[in-house]
């Protein structure tokens, strides 16, 4: 492409060479022939084309291609199986997942009725508890009512002796002389009526 | 013009390094071949070594290896489906050829072996006749399918059979004219602003301080170069996918 002069004048003799070369063919066409049309170079460049051309095909066919499809081919099945290796674990994670949920679901569950249990548990005692309690004060405020009943009922007895003691003292005191006793209880309780 | 230092088309001459003479053919090892076994050697070097050690997580250049393998692979199966990925190794030692060689022709002092139409050429009756072999030996005569489009009035037909016809047996001269120009122009042209550097500064001060502007435009012709060699390849494998599609699906 580039011939600087130094090139030329250094090719020159081999130029020249390649002229005397040709020049036993054809000795006057050699310069008049623009080189890409120039028939004579035709079977040289053929056989050589079909030789190296040849030989290309055949080592990239053989041994070329092979080896490059199968670079390629192991980096896709190598992809393929990180993925579905990826999908795998995805889906074991996500069982994990579904597990531990169900899991904390039942916990849950769980949790309630054991809470519930308790507080079950917990209000029948209370209510035990609570009926003693009142049966106990029950049983107390009859045995208190017994009681005042009883002492009311002694009062009251001793009230009309003692109505009769002050009224025979009275009509003692009054009239004079003895009384009679059961005209006074008589007395008393028609009074006291 | 071929006595001048800076002739554009010496680049493209071929001068035999081994000659070689079979059955009165002139089948020389020139440079013309030297440059292709270099560039079936880089190709496979860089191919074989990136992909030596077979990482799992791939280092730069087994990444461009890849990078290649799988944009072949989509770009094939895309145009002609899971049926297609037979020819995959043709496809993709074709894509790779061609750019190899257009990036190594892109050196200076280096032979672009894309630049030569009988290089192109053969490359594309390859492929023609793969799809040719392949059609008819799938489809048998049905392969001639593809010249009739379906749903096209009776009236219509012979013109379309004829449309159809021309443009598939032109498919391999536009194939291979398509990289052999885009070569053939973009290093001559590149060769003609790099030789006006040459010549420039061969006028003293005044000569350099202009020589500076063809410098810039030879820098910004090599990097569109770069992607000319680039998008040939592309465009020679994408085309090459969409033949072979048509061995495939005839019937369109």
């Amino acid at each position: 492409m580039f011939v600087t002069s130094a090139y030329a004048q250094e090719t020159a003799p081999a130029a020249a060479e390649g002229d005397t070369h040709a020049g036993t063919a054809v000795p006057a066409a050699e310069h008049e022939t623009f080189p890409p049309f120039d028939a004579k170079t035709f079977p040289s460049q053929i056989l050589w084309l079909v030789i190296t051309f040849g030989l290309f095909y055949l080592f990239l066919k053989r041994v070329v291609m092979p080896r490059l499809g199968g670079i390629i081919d192991v980096r896709n099945d190598r992809i393929t199986q990180d993925l579905d290796h990826a999908a795998r674990l995805k889906g074991e994670a996500d069982a994990a997942v579904a597990a531990y949920e169900q899991e904390l679901a039942e916990a849950k569950v769980n949790a309630n009725k054991i809470g519930q249990q308790a507080n079950d548990a917990a209000k029948a005692q209370a209510e035990g508890t609570r009926k003693k309690l009142e049966a106990e004060l029950e049983k107390k405020l009859g045995e208190a009512e017994a009681s005042i009943a009883s002492i009311k009922a002694k009062a009251m007895k001793e009230v009309g002796t003692i109505a009769e003691d002050t009224t025979s003292a009275i009509v003692e005191a009054l009239v004079g002389g003895k009384t009679d006793k059961a005209e006074i209880a008589a007395a008393v309780k028609s009074a006291s009526r | 013009m071929a006595a001048d230092k800076v002739d554009p088309i010496h680049q493209f001459q071929i001068h035999p390094i081994i000659p070689l003479h079979i059955g009165g053919y002139d089948v020389s090892f020139t440079n013309s071949s030297l440059f292709m076994v270099v560039t079936i050697v880089l190709a496979s070097a860089f191919l074989y070594m990136s992909t030596s050690s077979r990482a799992l997580i791939p280092g730069r250049l087994q990444s461009v290896s890849e990078m290649a393998y799988e944009f072949v692979g989509n770009m094939l199966r895309d145009a002609a489906g899971k049926q297609g990925m037979q020819f995959f190794p043709l496809v993709f030692s074709l894509f790779m050829f061609v750019l190899v060689a257009n990036l190594i022709g892109l050196f200076p002092y280096f032979f672009t072996v894309t630049s030569h139409i009988i290089v192109t050429f053969t490359l594309a009756i390859l492929v023609i006749g793969t799809v040719l072999v392949y059609g008819f030996a799938k489809h048998g005569f049905g392969f001639l399918k593809l010249f009739v489009p379906q749903g096209v009035p009776g009236y219509l037909l012979p013109l379309v059979v004829a449309i159809e016809i021309i443009s598939f047996v032109s498919r391999p001269v536009s194939l291979s004219v398509r990289l052999f120009a885009n070569m053939l122009a973009g290093h001559i042209t590149l060769k003609v602003f790099s030789g006006f550097v040459v010549s420039l500064s061969a006028f003293g001060a005044v000569g350099i301080a202009g020589s500076v502007l063809p410098l810039a435009m030879a820098v910004a012709l090599s990097a569109l170069e770069l992607l000319v060699a680039f998008l040939q390849a592309y465009v020679f494998a994408v085309l090459t996918c969409m033949y072979l599609n048509d061995a495939l699906h005839p019937s369109h």
